[in-house]
């Protein structure tokens, strides 16, 4: 088994008309066994930017945590909320640095620039970045993700229909995948904030 | 796609054994992958069935136009995905001439569940070397209804709605479950048992926008795509083009 | 905050490689786990020299195994102004191999006040290449104009490099030679250049699965460079169901849904909205 698939994951990131949108599943396994429903991947960095993990559990919050203590140190330095640009180079740099002995994770990030207009970034596990006007997606089986964005996705959406094309591509694509599902997120983010909901799908 | 080539190559006993640390060990495999697609969709009184016509190895394209679609009798056809063509080859030539022998022994042609259930067998009876090929048989049942049977590599048989197989089974076999089944969509009406609920107009651009969603992201699904339509008055047959790269 | 954690931060921003999880994740290799490897890029990537300059050509697939991760990525780098870099293999090695060069590059540029040579950014890619061992795994094409004129150089992952005139690298390469070698000629003006190293692009996306989508070309001459993002796209999707598929606001079943309000922008300010924590 690979270390990505450990405990299982499935992300999606879109854009849509002066918003985006991060959906997530809830598990955490062990291999295949659930272990808990309500694991936490998708954070939130300030008002205009949404980062996703997806990959092995431990590293997911190493990463979370040394992220956070640099956007807050960038905060009390700079006295200035870091831009998702720049958010952007920095996971995709911590990444890198570690080469040779990697995060065994898969970020994406999805958030509005200073104009507002959508900003979506994924990386692959060493940080080689990849910047998208439409979606992105990360987890154990990217293919049947990957399968339904391709076939749903349409340009310009607004907050809710976004909403509803990246619930419908996230519950399809976990249901043909064992590893991932029990329970999903979506976090739509918008100038105003960031609406976040909790999606009934199957718990098998 | 390499994961089943792998369990089938460990199910002949001809397979690789895992890199453990020595002397480097070579050995020859029977099995090529040529990779490619199926997929099939039954309707109320149709049945539609699709293959792409990429054969590859590796990063190479060995040839951009070779079917895998057999018309077996007027209201049946087998598609074969995510295969080794020689096998194929192999499992068509056997299957025609079982069809041949069939109809001078009994003097009518084949049912479309029992080309099933002859599939099955065939596939079977190679159960220590099995042939690499994941099939779908698509056509009218006795009633005139549509009907899409799948097997595995040695020859588990079901009677389904929709099936895919091979190499870009995962990326389409979600899209089916959404639009035909419509899973997570409130008030959306569930089709009934056997066949999917929507037009034969319908099902041909699902099936279509599938291939085409495919082809953007399974580097070995590409160039054309057969589309098959089966029905009262016979099989109707459509090339759909894919990107060539 | 304390002065142990203030000095790893400092440390954190100090560069170079860290091997912090290099033996744990060997541990975890050794312990049966299969690792997930880095992205690799199926790639065509091709160069040429002409008369009076030089012309890069690339794809635009990103594979991930057999399956498509980017159709539309960048594989010519930005080294200098006059120095161009194409790179194939591993994704974020030939792009921060590249970044990083390009930026020692230009901190030459302002020490010295001359532009840079692209012997000077050869020099600098095969020296880390090689220390490296070809554990960084970039395979480059460097193209360029300088004092000298016209040049290109094949760097390989291992820091051995080439002097050619004419150079293919990835996947694609030997597709887009089979072009280059029926068809190039000395002192081609630019037009014919840019045709020819265009069709041997094409070659690969077309015959190797490994590459696709779109032609990127660039040209460099002794004036300046012109980037050709999407110089030919012939890989447009075709199809799409009519109309599209649509689901109505409501469709999804939902358990809650909560809404945090952005914070204002004056909460640099101070009071209630200077919350450091995320």
């Amino acid at each position: 088994m690979s270390i990505s698939q450990y405990n299982g994951s499935a992300m999606i990131a879109m854009t849509g008309k002066g918003c985006v949108g991060i959906a997530a599943d809830r598990r955490l396994g062990i291999r295949n066994m659930t272990k808990a429903c309500d694991f936490k991947k998708v954070f939130q960095v300030n008002d205009k930017i949404l980062v996703g993990f997806s990959g092995l559990a431990t590293d997911l919050q190493t990463l979370e945590q040394r992220l956070r203590m640099r956007c807050n140190m960038y905060k009390l330095r700079e006295e200035r909320e870091i831009s998702i640009e720049a958010f952007g180079n920095l996971v995709a740099s911590m990444q890198y640095e570690k080469r040779f002995g990697y995060y065994f994770v898969e970020p994406v990030i999805a958030g509005l620039k200073a104009d507002n207009s959508p900003y979506l970034m994924s990386s692959d596990i060493i940080g080689a970045q990849c910047f998208k006007d439409d979606f992105v997606v990360a987890g154990d089986t990217a293919e049947t993700l990957f399968g339904m964005c391709e076939s749903v996705y349409r340009p310009d959406l607004g907050p809710e229909e976004l909403f509803e094309v990246l619930s419908q591509c996230l519950l399809s694509g976990v249901d043909r995948d064992c590893l991932a599902g029990w329970g999903a997120t979506v976090y739509i983010m918008t100038p105003e904030g960031v609406r976040e909901t909790h999606l009934k799908g199957r718990m098998d | 796609m390499e994961t089943m080539s792998r369990d089938v190559a460990a199910m002949s006993g001809y397979g690789a054994s895992s890199a453990a640390a020595g002397p480097t060990m070579h050995q020859w495999s029977p099995y090529v992958m040529n990779s490619g697609t199926v997929m099939a969709i039954c309707g109320k009184d149709f049945a539609v069935i699709a293959g792409d016509t990429r054969m590859s190895v590796g990063y190479q394209i060995q040839s951009r136009n070779v079917g895998k679609l057999l018309k077996v009798t007027d209201k049946a056809v087998l598609g074969t995905g995510g295969h080794c063509q020689a096998d194929t080859l192999n499992l068509q030539k056997l299957l025609r001439a079982r069809m041949v022998q069939y109809e001078h022994q009994n003097g009518k042609t084949p049912k479309t569940s029992a080309v099933a259930q002859l599939v099955s067998q065939m596939l079977y009876g190679r159960r220590f070397f099995p042939l690499l090929t994941k099939n779908i048989v698509a056509g009218l049942d006795e009633d005139g209804v549509g009907c899409v049977y799948t097997f595995d590599v040695v020859g588990c048989l079901e009677r389904v709605r929709v099936a895919c197989d091979g190499s870009a089974e995962e990326l389409i076999q979600p899209v089916l479950d959404n639009l035909l089944e419509r899973q997570h969509q409130q008030d959306k009406p569930k089709p009934p048992p056997l066949h999917v609920d929507l037009s034969r107009e319908d099902v041909v651009n699902i099936v279509k926008d599938a291939f085409t969603s495919a082809g953007e992201r399974d580097i070995t699904t590409g160039d054309h795509v057969d589309i098959w339509v089966i029905d009262a008055s016979g099989v109707h047959q459509e090339k759909f083009d894919l990107k060539y790269d | 905050m304390s002065t142990a954690s203030i000095a790893q931060a400092l440390n954190e921003q100090r560069g170079g490689f860290d091997f912090e999880l290099a033996k744990r994740n060997a541990a975890l290799e050794g312990a049966g786990m299969k690792v997930p490897r880095a992205t690799k890029t199926g790639t065509t990537i091709v160069g040429m020299v002409y008369k009076d300059g030089v012309v890069l050509g690339a794809d635009t697939r990103s594979t991930q195994g057999p399956t498509v991760a980017d159709k539309n990525c960048q594989k010519i780098h930005y080294i200098a102004d006059n120095i161009w870099c194409c790179g194939a293999g591993t994704a974020a090695d030939t792009e921060f191999t590249t970044a990083l060069i390009s930026s020692k590059v230009e901190l030459h540029r302002m020490a010295t006040g001359k532009q840079p040579r692209l012997v000077t950014a050869l020099t600098m890619l095969k020296r880390l290449l090689f220390r490296y061992q070809g554990h960084v795994g970039a395979a480059l094409i460097l193209g360029g104009v300088d004092c000298n004129g016209p040049a290109l150089y094949q760097v390989y992952p291992h820091g051995s490099t080439d002097y050619l005139p004419y150079v293919t690298m990835g996947s694609g390469s030997v597709n887009a030679m089979a072009i280059f070698e029926s068809e190039y000629k000395d002192g081609l003006t630019q037009e014919e250049a840019m045709k020819l190293v265009h069709k041997a692009v094409l070659s690969g996306i077309f015959n190797d699965l490994g590459s696709g989508s779109n032609v990127d070309l660039c040209v460099i001459t002794r004036e300046g460079h012109t980037l050709h993002r999407g110089y030919d796209q012939p890989n447009p999707r075709r199809f799409r169901y009519p109309g599209g598929f649509t689901y109505t606001n409501g469709t999804t079943p939902t358990l809650s849904s909560s809404f945090t309000p952005s914070r204002t922008p004056a909460a640099v300010v101070g009071g209630a909205g200077m919350e450091v924590d995320a």
